[in-house]
C-alpha cells in the first residue's frame, strides 16, 4: 500500500442505537452518560453520548486501513476529544496524509458529526511498505 | 481545594490482563474491526500469529482497571461527576493477540489549573509476558467548573 502527501482518507459510520452500550461492555466504561438518557439529560446532555475512545477507535481505523489494515500498521495515534458524539447520527472520520518519510506516513485526521468536531487535531503515524 | 501537585510522579501497582479470543472479537464488533485477523483464528495463523490479533485500540480494555483505579483514588481528589477526557495518545509496539498476559503500570505525570479548568495527565506503560513493550498511553483528563481554591 502507497501513501503520498496530500492523498485523503475517509471513513463513515453510523453508530446505531445501542452501540454505547454494546461499547460499555466491549471496553469496560460504563459510566452512566454514555448508557442512560435520563442520567445524561440530568447532567446537562441532549441523551446519552458516545463514548471519546470510540470515536478515536474510528479515528485509528481510517489511518490503519489507509495504510492497509494490517494490525501493526499504526504506530501512533493522538486525538484532542472536544464535542460530544450521539448515537444514531453519521459520524464522518476524514483526513490526509501530511509527509511519507522513512517509510512512515503522517496523517491529520478529524471526526464531525453534524457539523461538530468530535475530534480535532488528529495525529497518526502509520507504517507504509 | 488544593491541587494535589506533589502526587504528580505517583505510580500505582502493576494491573495484569489476561487477553482473550472472545474479547477481542467483543472489541472488534464494537468499534467495527472486520478484518480477518481480529476475528479469525484460522486467518491470524495462517498470517504467522498464534490467535487473533486486538485491534490497537484493544489498549483501552487491558489499560482500562489502572485507569479508572486512578481516577478514584482519594489522593487525587478528582471530581468524577464532571470529568471529561480531554485528549489521548498511543504509541504502539508488539502486537497482542489472544492469550497474552499484559501487565501495564501507569504513572501520575501532571496535575495543573488551566484557565479555570483541573488538567490531570497519566502515562501507562504496557508490557507483554515475554516483557515486550505492547503501548504507552498519555490519557489527559479535564475537570469543568472546578475553580482553584
Amino acid at each position: 500500500m502507497t501513501l503520498a502527501p496530500g492523498d485523503r482518507v475517509t471513513l463513515t459510520v453510523t453508530p446505531d442505537r445501542y452501540l454505547t452500550v454494546r461499547y460499555a461492555g466491549a471496553s469496560g466504561d460504563f459510566n452512566p452518560i454514555h448508557i442512560d438518557d435520563e442520567f445524561a439529560r440530568s447532567v446537562g446532555l441532549p441523551g446519552r453520548i458516545l463514548h471519546g475512545l470510540w470515536t478515536m477507535a474510528q479515528v485509528a481505523r481510517a489511518a490503519a486501513d489507509a495504510a492497509g489494515g494490517d494490525p501493526r500498521a499504526l504506530r501512533s495515534c493522538s486525538v484532542q476529544f472536544r464535542g460530544m458524539g450521539l448515537p444514531e447520527r453519521e459520524v464522518v472520520v476524514s483526513g490526509e496524509v501530511e509527509a511519507v518519510t522513512d517509510g512512515l506516513a503522517i496523517l491529520r485526521l478529524e471526526a464531525v458529526q453534524d457539523g461538530t468536531r468530535l475530534v480535532r487535531g488528529g495525529h497518526a503515524e502509520v507504517r507504509v511498505g | 481545594m488544593t491541587l494535589p501537585t506533589d502526587k504528580i510522579g505517583k505510580t500505582y501497582p502493576p494491573h495484569v490482563y489476561l487477553v482473550g479470543r472472545e474479547k477481542i472479537r467483543e472489541y472488534a464488533a464494537a468499534v467495527g474491526e472486520r478484518g480477518a485477523l481480529y476475528n479469525d483464528p484460522q486467518a491470524a495463523r495462517a498470517a504467522g500469529y498464534p490467535d487473533v490479533v486486538a485491534p490497537p485500540m484493544f489498549v483501552v480494555v487491558y489499560c482500562a482497571a489502572s485507569f479508572q483505579h486512578a481516577l478514584a483514588d482519594p489522593e487525587l481528589g478528582i471530581d468524577l461527576a464532571h470529568l471529561v477526557h480531554g485528549a489521548q495518545r498511543f504509541v504502539w509496539g508488539e502486537p497482542v493477540v489472544a492469550g497474552d498476559e499484559i501487565t501495564t503500570t501507569l504513572e501520575v505525570t501532571d496535575i495543573a489549573m488551566k484557565a479555570g479548568f483541573r488538567f490531570d495527565t497519566f502515562r501507562t506503560t504496557s508490557l507483554n509476558q515475554r516483557g515486550e513493550l505492547t503501548c504507552t498511553g498519555e490519557w489527559s483528563t479535564i475537570v469543568r467548573g472546578q475553580e482553584e481554591r
